[in-house]
């Protein structure tokens, strides 16, 4: 087959299937006037513990085992926790994080 | 009526400002990543408006370069993206009566749109789903600048920008550490947290997110009476302090 073709084809697969993916919801449950005390629970409470999920997911490729041992993302990960705790400021926690990550691995380790 | 939308669409440049260094530079990232495998700038442009889903595309890369069949990347893209599955769920009270932004709202829901979407409150005023429509499309046009910006011109870049990506892991840090000083009920976010981390742990890290889904929604159904039971104690309490707060 044509190799522009079957890329073309591959992008529209991945993209469909990913429209899917966050449609399908919708299209099952979200069709009613009302929606059901289990789905609203899930609606309350699903969004904490998918934050949890992100946050371990964000972490998944540090190494604990070989140097410098998630040091840089541990340290910026907790100037982060630490800024929000006191000034409750999001774009001033993420931008003292990030350029203390970026500090961290283009200068110190 | 005029100066009312400026003011909201400069509320929602802010608040999406995290978002925007993130997803330019992701989004560059994966852009070089495309040209280098002999696919340029209109390729790049292409995926992010139609796929829009960041490490998705990055396997994308991957599956064009080596010319994997159809069927491959359908299963790769639903262990990839499974996830996605729950942002709907989630948004399904938020999304209802959303009317004609609803099915481009449903279409854009990345992490990244979902966090924000999930913990920012709506400006007094405006309309609720004006407001997550305009979070989305912005969200989106960084990610289609970034994506097109690195094919294009990704080897012009001069200062090293190591490290920017991490905007992304701070985001979410910064959510859940806000989430978690707002809720007294934290129950949820540590079923979040030990659940993914248990699988993590388990299951290696190319195939531990579907797991710790599973686990998750197993534990919240679980725990329902007594996330239940709670939340109405603490609303009691709540009513009690305000009461004792009147008199």
């Amino acid at each position: 087959m044509n190799e522009t073709l079957h890329a073309i084809l591959l992008i529209a697969v991945m993209a469909v299937v990913t429209a899917l993916l966050r449609c399908l919801p919708f299209f099952i449950f979200g069709g009613k006037r009302s929606t059901s005390p289990f789905i609203t629970y899930l609606g309350a409470y699903l969004p904490y513990a998918m934050m949890g999920m992100l946050l371990v997911y964000c972490y998944k490729n540090v190494s604990l085992t070989s140097a410098p041992f998630g040091a840089p993302e541990l340290i910026a990960g907790l100037v982060v926790v630490g800024l929000h705790v006191w000034k409750r400021n999001s774009l001033l926690s993420i931008g003292l994080g990030t350029l203390c990550y970026m500090l961290l691995v283009q200068l110190v380790f | 009526m005029k100066h009312k939308n400026v003011g909201l669409i400069k509320i929602v440049f802010l608040k999406t400002l995290p978002v925007m260094a993130g997803y330019l530079v992701l989004g560059m990232g994966f852009g070089i990543l495309l040209e280098d495998k002999g696919y340029g700038a209109l390729w790049a442009f292409a995926m992010s408006v139609t796929m829009y889903a960041g490490s998705m595309q990055y396997v994308a890369v991957d599956l064009l370069a080596s010319g994997a069949s159809l069927i491959s990347a359908a299963i790769m893209t639903v262990m990839v993206n499974a996830r996605h599955l729950f942002y709907g769920i989630s948004m399904i009270d938020r999304y209802k009566g959303a009317g004609r932004k609803k099915p481009y709202l449903m279409f854009a829901l990345t992490d990244e749109t979902y966090s924000l979407i999930c913990s920012e409150k709506v400006p007094e005023g405006v309309n609720p789903h004006l407001f997550y429509f305009l979070i989305s499309l912005f969200d989106q046009c960084y990610w289609i600048t970034g994506a097109t910006l690195g094919a294009v011109a990704g080897s012009l870049i001069q200062f090293s920008t190591a490290g920017v990506d991490f905007a992304m892991t701070a985001l979410f840090v910064s959510i859940f550490t806000e989430q978690w000083l707002t809720s007294r009920q934290h129950t949820p976010a540590l079923i979040g947290v030990l659940a993914t981390l248990g699988c993590l742990l388990l299951f290696g890290a190319d195939r531990f997110l579907i797991p710790a889904m599973l686990v998750i929604l197993t534990a919240l159904c679980t725990l329902r009476p007594k996330i239940e039971r709670n939340a109405a104690k603490l609303a009691e309490e709540d009513a009690h302090a305000k009461e004792a707060g009147y008199e």
